[in-house]
């Protein structure tokens, strides 16, 4: 690896004052776990790099249960699932949170960091879709607000602009009947990348047994998690059933761009994805009627 | 659920318990040093320069602005080993081997795989040699390469080496070719044995390229001093075969290079080869001080010895009742950029299970631009077996027989002539199959949608070859082991135990060290199963040695002829005079007035190695939407001869099951058209991990070997053998489908399902 | 030559001062500035779990974490796991349960283990195998290392 100087701002201020005064000299750091890997490996490099574990506002969870979740952007996975009262709000951001590497990684990882990492196969990227999740983003110019379907730009590239750094996301707080779920899958049962993942989260109405809305979301079948907006709106005001979801599956399955290379075909992924939808619907399903 | 069952006949006093290993508290607290844990003074650390290409010429290197990097403190290319310096004349006969060695371990005129080492710099630390590296200046003429083993025996395939001329039993070709090899037996005469089967069976089967996957990377620190002494610490599995790897390169005489070895991160046959030795040697020669070199992980993919890629057509003729009437096999196994795959290995082991009249065997051993391929747990045999094994299963299948029942009844026993001739002497199949038959696995309902249950099973000769072993007698009665083979997997505890037993003393009182290759005469590999086998038998005749001196020293002491005391567990005694004993201890007491300490010695290369037989089962469940296939019960049941230690026993047996799981499941290496290995990481070369498996059951059987007084077998080998062809073999039950392409990944079992028409729908 | 920072730590219960490059992960400042080679390496980029070390209450592969990043934190090690009373109860576990064959993911099993039991003391076997998911063992198809940490645990 070649030499670096490393920074640790101690506020927003000073970590935007540093990234805009080197634009793409700079790299920041949260948990590192992909970035070290990336810089070892020679595809990034920098002459500085930024540590911004120690911004108080990037470590920061709050739920606030009339407005919703800001999770800091360089939380590792552990706070996440570690934390009760969260793992029984939001269930499909815990499916993620513990499946992103092994153990020693979700010491390190975070969710922020997974989303900034921009990579098609970002294993919390797509149930945060789904959750309606926002970015909150803050630059020279302030602070701004983006969803999390339009950070990511292609493989490995996000929507910051110089100076800029993803503070924290916010997830909206659930509402009454709803449940969000994320599954993958991958040829072993842990350390993989997925070959496909889905997000999704439905709101039920007070029945059970009707949809009002649903969020679907993608990983690895596209240069970017991909926002399967059509799927998810095909099952609002219908009733829950196989063939409404069947429907939202395929049409999931034409939302995703997959490519052929080592670790799946396009068939195969497409398949998936058809597969995943219809699994991750039926598991928020459950979770929404309280299952 | 778990159950362990040891068949033995025998009660030792050591043998057979299961004690703590000697290296086992250093190995538990982080105090064991390890290959890449040396700290010499001074001591630089170097950077292996490594082509990206995997076919091309070298038109030039230049170095010079490496060099001068600051911090840097030696480079090197090919030119500055002494192969660049040595005319085909001066070498004559030995020009090809000396230049595929050299070559090998540094480039001079070509690249034939992606990883293959270019040049080296030695450095203040790595970082500073990593960066110095961007700096040398390759200009490289790329050549079309080739991949595939069916592609690179085509006339008109791209050559690897443009001199390699097919070895055809003795016979050399005349035209250059990409077959390095080509060899063949046979018995009776198969086109009867064919003609009288009642159905004959033929298939394809193709295997990939899969590596040993040993935690601890290839590492080497290197000295060569002024007085021109090469000191070598190193990773490896037989610190001879680098001391002689690197005096063959560096044209240096043996006694000038001592290698000791380190603790070894695993090695499964990947650690025999010397990848790093001489260059990291050359390195401190240049730069007068120390020099260390470990690999990465992706240069431990690229650039080590994987297992080979092979294809293999078998044909099996059998008549109604399961009597095989004859067989026929032709294996290619890729050996990479040089010369070497174990397709002999393979087709020996193809059929050793069985009791065949009428066969024929042919192996083809081919060059292709990938790395040089090396030994892995049973080269050769885990590649046979999952083509023979499955296609039995198939036969079974057809004739509705009872899997374990077909193997019985063909199964090889003792007098058996196989098919190169051999014939078996005692061995354990029959009773492996037996075990297997009836054991509660085998007897259980198997339930569930999706659920499949396989069996087969597998076979290494093992293997004898030379070990030297010193012991000595300590004034205290304790006895230290000096022996040359190092310990990969528990050998210091079986050695010292088989030491124990012979002595007749406590285990506690042997402590076995491992020597360089100054203090100890030549000992082969641990590898092959041969370690506690042929390396136990040098410490018993070691013992046997001390014994007789023991007497000597008794009948000294007593003014008797050596033929009136006996020595019988520990205790040495005249035979006619019950007042005179001497326990071991006490008798070590009286060694320094008595002509000082004692010392037995040998020095052996022993032939009777028994061979090893295992056979396996698995139940597992494929999810019939993604093809993914979670193994949740497996037996792995062997033939060990003795268990010398049942605990490292079961443990080999585990090992080799679970390589054997991964390698039929999901392990492989993607290449790209060009031959780069596309996955060189765990992360995408996917080894199993703790979530991906079950406990694994061992039965161990134990049929003692006649070549060993404890009869002791190998265990390290057969048990990676039936894994591949069990688990395709219960997939098959699960999914209707036949697999017959390693690795069964989820990718090509949803494949074979659209193949046979279910609807890919969601 | 690239400029060295100086970092404040503890490790293993003792304070540490050190001199390490920005670039150096604590894997090699552990390794080769400070001489602690207990902590191997297998990868160097988090699949493994050979470098696996306690920093702050939490398992973190140490190939992943910066030397620099180690300032002001708490760390155990596995030369930090037996005390003069003697062996860690996993340790001699492992060693009592043949869980070990070459032994070099020995340390990372072993402080992957502790880390678990200290928090979860009667982990069973499904928790054993998907703690310890991201380490790997090559040698023993792991039967025997879930044996051992499953010895120590209080499920039984």
């Amino acid at each position: 690896m070649e030499p670096f100087e490393f920074v640790s701002p101690s506020s927003i201020d000073e970590a935007v004052k540093i990234l805009a005064s080197n634009g793409d000299k700079v790299r920041i750091m949260a948990g590192g776990t992909d970035m070290l890997v990336q810089m070892r490996a020679g595809r990034r490099t920098a002459p500085l790099v930024v540590d911004v574990k120690g911004i108080p506002e990037l470590n920061n969870v709050s739920y606030d249960a009339s407005k919703g979740l800001t999770l800091g952007a360089a939380v590792p996975c552990y706070k996440i699932y570690q934390d009760k009262s969260l793992a029984a709000t939001y269930p499909g951001l815990i499916d993620s949170a513990s499946l992103i590497g092994g153990i020693q990684i979700q010491g390190r990882a975070s969710i922020g960091g997974n989303i900034c990492n921009a990579a098609p196969s970002g294993d919390s990227i797509p149930v945060v879709i789904a959750l309606g999740g926002v970015c909150n983003i803050a630059g020279p110019n302030g602070t701004r607000q983006l969803p999390v379907e339009e950070f990511c730009t292609a493989p490995g590239r996000n929507a910051l602009e110089n100076g800029e750094l993803l503070v924290s996301v916010f997830i909206p707080a659930p509402q009454a009947k709803s449940g969000a779920t994320y599954q993958r899958f991958i040829p072993r049962n842990e350390m993989d990348i997925a070959v496909v993942g889905v997000g999704t989260s439905v709101v039920l109405d007070a029945s059970g047994q009707n949809f009002v809305s649903a969020r679907i979301a993608l990983a690895s079948v596209g240069p970017t998690p991909i926002f399967a907006k059509a799927a998810g709106d095909s099952l609002a005001g219908k009733a829950v059933s196989e063939e409404a979801i069947q429907q939202a599956s395929e049409l999931a399955m034409s939302a995703a761009t997959p490519i052929t290379d080592m670790r799946g075909t396009i068939r195969q992924r497409t398949h998936l994805v058809g597969v995943f939808t219809r699994r991750t619907l039926n598991n928020a399903i459950d979770r929404a009627r309280g299952g | 659920m778990t159950s362990n069952q040891v068949l033995s006949e025998v009660e030792f006093n050591v043998v057979g318990k299961r004690p703590i290993r000697p290296d086992g508290v250093d190995k538990v607290t982080g105090r064991a040093q390890y290959g890449a844990d040396t700290n010499m003074t001074g001591a630089l650390q170097a950077k292996v320069l490594r082509s990206p290409y995997p076919h091309a010429r070298i038109k030039s290197i230049d170095v010079s602005k490496a060099e001068a990097f600051p911090g840097v403190k030696a480079v090197i290319t090919a030119k500055d080993l002494p192969f660049a310096a040595l005319s085909k004349e001066e070498l004559g006969d030995g020009y090809t081997a000396l230049k595929y060695a050299s070559d090998h371990m540094m480039a001079s005129d070509k690249v034939l795989f992606k990883g293959h080492p270019i040049a080296a710099i030695a450095a203040v630390n790595a970082h500073v040699a990593e960066s110095a590296m961007a700096l040398i200046q390759v200009d490289y003429e790329e050549l079309e390469s080739v991949v595939d083993v069916r592609e690179a025996m085509k006339d008109g395939a791209p050559l690897v080496h443009e001199d390699l001329r097919t070895n055809d039993m003795g016979q050399i070709s005349d035209k250059p070719s990409n077959i390095a090899a080509h060899m063949s037996y046979s018995t009776g005469d198969i086109d009867k044995g064919f003609a009288e089967a009642d159905l004959v069976m033929e298939r394809e089967y193709t295997t990939a390229t899969v590596h040993q996957g040993y935690i601890e990377p290839h590492n080497s620190t290197a000295f060569w001093n002024t007085d021109g002494q090469l000191n070598i610490w190193t990773s490896t599995q037989g610190s001879f075969a680098v001391r002689a790897a690197v005096a063959n390169v560096l044209r240096l005489p043996v006694s000038k290079i001592k290698v000791t070895p380190m603790e070894i991160g695993g090695g499964f046959g990947g650690k025999i080869t010397a990848y790093l030795d001489a260059i990291t040697a050359v390195l401190s020669k240049k730069a007068g001080v120390p020099v260390r070199t470990l690999m990465t992980r992706s240069e431990v993919f690229e650039a080590s010895g994987p297992a080979p890629a092979s294809w293999m057509r078998v044909k099996i003729g059998v008549k109604n009742n399961g009597k095989m009437t004859a067989v026929e096999t032709d294996i290619a196994m890729d050996a990479g950029a040089y010369p070497g795959s174990p397709a002999m290995q393979a087709i020996v082991c193809a059929f050793a299970c069985y009791d065949v009249t009428n066969g024929k065997v042919d192996g083809y051993d081919v060059v292709v631009n990938k790395p040089k391929t090396a030994a892995y747990r049973a080269p050769g045999s885990p590649q046979a077996a999952f083509g023979v094994e499955s296609l039995i299963d198939e036969i079974c299948g057809e004739l509705k027989l009872d899997p374990i029942e077909f193997r019985l009844l063909n199964a090889a026993k003792e007098g058996t002539r196989r098919i190169e001739g051999l014939v078996a002497k005692r061995i354990g199949l029959v009773e492996c199959l037996e075990a297997a038959r009836d054991h509660d696995h085998y007897k259980s309902k198997l339930s569930g949608e999706n659920t499949g249950r396989g069996v087969a099973c597998g076979y290494w000769p093992n293997r004898g070859f030379q070990s030297s072993v010193v012991m000595t007698v300590h004034f205290d009665g304790t006895v230290s082991l000096l022996m040359g083979s190092v310990d990969i997997g528990g050998t210091r505890a079986s050695i010292a135990q088989q030491t124990a037993e012979t002595l007749g003393i406590a285990y506690e009182d042997v402590k076995p060290t491992i020597v360089d290759t100054d203090s100890i005469g030549y000992t082969f590999i641990t590898g092959g199963s041969r370690t506690s086998f042929a390396t136990g038998l040098a410490a018993i005749t070691a013992a046997d040695d001390v014994k007789e001196q023991m007497i000597t020293r008794a009948a000294k002491i007593w003014d008797t002829s050596e033929d009136d005391i006996e020595y019988v567990n520990g205790t040495v005694s005249h035979k006619s005079d019950e007042e005179l004993k001497f326990s071991f201890k006490d008798l070590a007491r009286q060694l320094a007035t008595t002509g000082g300490t004692i010392s037995g010695r040998s020095n052996i290369d022993p032939t009777g190695e028994g061979n090893g037989y295992a056979v396996h089962l698995v139940d597992l469940k494929v999810d019939p939407e993604t093809g993914k296939t979670d193994v949740t019960r497996y037996t792995a049941v062997q033939d060990a001869g003795k268990a010398v230690h049942p605990g490292y026993v079961e443990g080999q047996m585990q090992g080799g099951a679970v390589q054997g799981i991964g390698w039929a499941l999901n392990e492989e290496y993607f290449f790209d058209p060009t031959g780069k290995m596309l996955n060189p990481t765990f992360l995408d070369y996917r080894m199993p991990t703790t979530l991906d498996l079950p406990m694994i059951d061992t039965v161990i059987v134990e049929v003692a070997n006649p070549g060993h007084p404890y009869g002791v077998r190998g265990v390290g080998e057969p048990a990676i053998v039936p894994p591949m062809a069990a688990i395709g073999n219960a997939i098959h039950g699960a999914t209707g489908h036949r697999m017959r392409s390693l690795p069964m990944t989820p990718g090509k079992i949803l494949e074979a399902g659209w193949e046979n028409g279910n609807s890919s729908g969601g | 030559m690239a400029d060295v920072t100086q970092v404040k730590t503890t490790i293993n219960g003792e304070e540490v001062n050190l001199l390490c490059e920005p670039r150096q992960s604590l894997l090699e400042v552990l390794r080769d500035v400070l001489g602690m080679t207990g902590t191997k390496e297998g990868c160097n980029d988090g699949n493994c779990g050979a470098c696996t070390v306690i920093l702050d209450g939490r398992i973190v592969d140490s190939c992943l974490v910066l030397g620099v990043e180690a300032e002001g934190k708490n760390i155990t090690t596995i030369e930090g796991m037996a005390s003069p009373e003697g062996l860690h109860p996993l340790q001699q576990s492992f060693l009592e349960n043949a869980s070990l064959q070459c032994g070099i993911c020995t340390p990372g099993f072993l402080l992957a283990s502790k880390s678990l039991l200290d928090q979860e003391p009667d982990a069973d076997e499904g928790r054993i195998r998907h703690w310890l998911a991201g380490n790997l063992c090559r040698c023993t198809g792991y039967d025997k290392i879930v044996r051992a940490v499953l010895q120590v645990s209080k499920a039984k």
